[in-house]
């Protein structure tokens, strides 16, 4: 479960930079529920996320994670109750590090990291197993370097990594944005895949109003900081990507007007 | 061509500073650290180990204090770099320059002499075998046991969490690895490593001197260049050997370099002929790849 309180985010509080990103945002997902974030450039999904994952400490406001208050707890702090697949494969994985030592990195999040050998029998075939899943044929070049990988590959590897160590919560950025339309797809179905059979908590950040209507059990939008639609069961199913664009290109439209009477 | 002894004595001072290419490694490659602390904390293992010999302390017991205070001077460094976001390199100075005029507080005198006092190797000159070879072969015992204990703990978790900080730090906080203490942990490990070779280095010699640690950064980073020259990037086993290949090898190039008249360069070229070799080291790679970049 995921519990959001009047959640306020201000960067470069005090200097003339100051941008409010996060205006009290209040938002409680139930433990299970797979929910996607639409909303324009700057609207602040990016600080949502990172409020969550502990990148961006909140200057107001509580934020729970099962039943942790983790509200001051920096990334690492708080990474066995979140996992997270990043928008640029890079980031997600380690480019210097082979496949299975990866593997080894994530299957130990947020747990105590010993002088045990990180790569015995048993964990190399468990490793193996699960990157067969995939059928990428990975299970054969588990020795080779993460960046021999194409960013397909890496996301697919990421999403793994993501299901290793237990968690309440899995993070998706933009994890399908960097890929070709091909791979996109794969990903998105593998990604459902994972949700369901684990049961995941899930926030997913997209560009695409497709993915974030036909994906999961919820959508909220977000616009200048503040959460403007949210829509689940019945009325989720009815909305259309039309009503999704009307709707984004109506809140561009306030915003243009406001900058009108500033000039009028 | 050199003298037996002229070799072997490259080949122990090439084990030597082993570990100082050893705890280059875990910083420059590993952390990604440019840690130039190790200018002052090699000198630091010298002087360390030589007081407490001189003071009738256990010369084992000594080397480990050394240690100890090797992995005290990385902890500065590492502080200053995390607590107060000092750049990296300018930490490491920061620290060197203090332990100039800290090795001389622990000295009280530029130098000291360890002559007739009784070092790590005494127990094994007099065993029949000559003392030419006696102490390239203790330093190797040294440097090998080192090398499988550094290497076992990179492949362990622990070590992966810190390899990953090096290469990725952001994805290891997103695994829950606390980047900060492995700063903590890497430049105590790695100054510990380079302050041993300091010791061992005055229990080779029969000295400490406050000066000896100039240049120890570019004699270790020539030896990881080197290593990585010779073996390419395939496993922290293959590096870790490399690290020691390359020390020995760049001790006997010196050697060769300096001991061969036609050269017509004497001792004093000595930091010359370094970079010389260490350039050289940097560009191989680069014509083996098929040309230098424009």
């Amino acid at each position: 479960m995921i519990d959001l309180k009047n959640i306020h985010v201000t960067f470069g509080k005090g200097t003339p930079l100051q941008k409010e990103a996060l205006k009290g945002v209040s938002l409680t997902i139930e433990q299970g529920s797979f929910v996607t974030v639409i909303g324009s450039n700057g609207a602040g999904k990016s600080t949502l996320l990172g409020v969550l994952a502990g990148d961006v400490l909140p200057n107001e406001g509580k934020v729970t994670i099962g039943t942790t208050d983790v509200t001051r707890k920096p990334t690492a702090a708080r990474a066995g109750l979140v996992a997270r697949v990043f928008q640029d494969p890079l980031t997600g994985s380690c480019g210097a590090l082979s496949i299975e030592e990866n593997l080894a990195l994530a299957a130990r999040r947020g747990e105590r990291r010993g002088l045990k050998a990180a790569l015995g029998p048993n964990r190399r075939s468990h490793f193996r197993e699960r990157v067969a899943e995939l059928n990428l044929g990975l299970e054969n070049r588990m020795k080779d370097r993460m960046d021999l990988l194409s960013g397909g590959q890496r996301q697919a590897v990421s999403l793994v990594m993501a299901t290793l160590a237990g968690s309440d919560v899995l993070l998706l950025d933009e994890h399908t944005a960097a890929l070709d339309p091909g791979m996109a797809e794969f990903i998105m179905r593998l990604t459902q895949r994972v949700v369901s059979e684990r049961k995941l908590t899930t926030l997913m950040v997209t560009h695409s109003m497709r993915q974030a209507l036909d994906f999961g059990h919820r959508t909220i939008m977000l616009h200048g900081g503040e959460i403007v639609l949210d829509v689940s069961g019945e009325s989720r199913k009815d909305l259309q990507v039309e009503d999704l664009i009307a709707m984004f290109r109506r809140m561009r439209n306030e915003t243009l007007d406001d900058d009108a009477l500033l000039i009028g | 061509m050199l003298s037996q002894i002229a070799f072997w004595g490259a080949v122990e001072l090439g084990l030597v500073f082993a570990f100082v290419a050893i705890g280059v490694f875990l910083t420059f490659r590993v952390l990604d650290f440019p840690d130039l602390t190790v200018d002052g904390s090699f000198p630091l293992g010298a002087a360390v180990a030589a007081v407490l010999i001189t003071g009738g302390f256990n010369p084992w017991l000594a080397a480990a204090i050394a240690m100890v205070a090797g992995a005290l001077a990385g902890l500065v460094t590492a502080f200053l770099n995390v607590r107060f976001r000092i750049l990296n390199l300018l930490a490491s100075i920061l620290t060197m320059i203090a332990l100039f005029s800290v090795n001389l507080r622990v000295m009280g005198k530029p130098n000291v002499a360890l002559i007739n006092a009784d070092t790590m190797l005494s127990p094994f000159f007099g065993l029949g075998m000559r003392e030419v070879y006696v102490r390239p072969l203790f330093v190797g015992v040294l440097v090998v046991i080192a090398v499988v204990l550094v290497w076992r703990f990179l492949e362990s978790d622990a070590g992966l969490a810190m390899r990953a900080t090096g290469a990725n730090a952001r994805m290891a906080r997103a695994q829950g690895v606390d980047t900060r203490r492995q700063v903590y942990l890497g430049l105590a490990l790695s100054n510990a490593l380079v302050a041993l070779g300091g010791a061992l280095f005055a229990q080779t010699n029969g000295f400490a001197d406050v000066t000896s640690g100039v240049g120890t950064i570019v004699v270790g980073l020539a030896a990881v260049i080197i290593g990585e020259t010779l073996f390419g990037a395939r496993g922290i086993l293959l590096a870790l050997i490399g690290c020691i290949v390359g020390s020995i090898l760049y001790r006997i190039a010196i050697q060769l370099a300096l001991s061969t008249d036609a050269l017509g360069l004497k001792a004093s070229d000595l930091n010359l002929v370094t970079a010389v070799l260490v350039a050289v080291a940097l560009i191989l790679p680069q014509l083996r790849r098929g040309g230098a970049r424009s």
